[in-house]
């Protein structure tokens, strides 16, 4: 990471959990988690509040459809490691064995269904070009997307917007498929707090 | 249903308002991503439009106008914090006025 503080300035007790968290999933620990630890009154405890309601919050939409959004806005925004990360719990969230990669690709020809699919490509467009208009929500609500899915999806990407920018700018080191297959593991028990 | 309000609401307030390394009106313009100066402008203007273009020489050019680590790691956290909270804003703005609610 590009700053020493969110690699050695934690304090001894947050430094102990590093390691108990190392010793448990056999795994570096990932550096989404060096950076809320980080002075949490700052950003990392009001960030998981917002996060953890947005991910796990009651929904119309699955936990499996919002990692899938997570993992989409990430590819839109070229977040390596949000990418991988929520792919992989994604791919753990949906039991049926859908096919996360597929839907990322081509949402417009993946296996991804309405009103699913059009939330995917509005939110694509938020993310790429920092707006969308009234048009672009009509043709989402006559998808079949209702005024609370068009919201919650909102929230997601709310979240993943401010995570993908920080992983960017602070330079998250990404770790091989076992630490995210790890952190969706953690991340499906335990949510985001 | 999910709402986010309360804890976006939140997360702005301790960001902006908090006692903190930096300023409140440099974290208030890194935020709204104006009326700052270079380099810091130039690392603000990357996290908030195009993230992925930040590189080393940017945060070391914000070190050396003097910043610590920890103003940076603020400003940061606000630049990203305020271009994801006008983009939420725009969308529900628009999600409004297709319902003709506006």
């Amino acid at each position: 990471m590009r700053l020493q503080i969110l690699e050695k300035g934690h304090g001894l007790g947050t430094k102990f959990l590093f390691a108990v968290i190392r010793t448990a999933s056999r795994q570096p620990v990932l550096d989404v988690i060096k950076l809320v630890k980080y002075r949490p009154d700052f950003y990392g405890a009001p960030m998981s509040d917002v996060t953890q309601e947005a991910m796990r919050g009651p929904s119309p939409w699955s936990i499996g459809d919002r990692e899938l959004m997570a993992a989409f806005v990430a590819k839109t925004s070229q977040c390596e490691f949000c990418t991988k990360a929520h792919t992989a719990v994604a791919q753990a969230a949906y039991r049926d064995g859908t096919d996360v990669s597929a839907s990322l690709s081509s949402p417009e020809t993946g296996p991804t269904e309405e009103p699913l699919r059009s939330t995917l490509l509005m939110l694509g467009k938020l993310t790429r070009e920092h707006a969308v208009d009234a048009d672009d929500m009509r043709a989402l609500l006559a998808a079949g997307a209702s005024r609370q899915q068009i919201e919650d999806a909102l929230a997601v990407c709310f979240s993943f917007n401010v995570i993908g920018r920080l992983a960017e700018a602070f330079a998250f080191f990404v770790p091989g498929p076992k630490a995210f297959e790890a952190g969706a593991k953690y991340l499906l028990a335990r949510g985001y707090r | 249903m999910s709402d986010i309000k309360k804890a976006r609401k939140t997360l702005i307030s301790r960001v902006l308002e908090r006692n903190a390394k930096a300023s409140p009106s440099e974290r208030r313009a890194a935020f709204n991503n104006t009326g700052l100066a270079k380099p810091v402008s130039t690392l603000v203007d990357k996290v908030a439009r195009q993230a992925y273009r930040v590189t080393d020489d940017d945060i070391a050019a914000a070190r050396y106008s003097g910043l610590s680590e920890d103003q940076i790691f603020e400003i940061v956290i606000c630049a990203a914090i305020g271009a994801a909270t006008r983009q939420h804003d725009i969308a529900l703005v628009a999600l409004e006025t297709a319902e003709g609610r506006q």
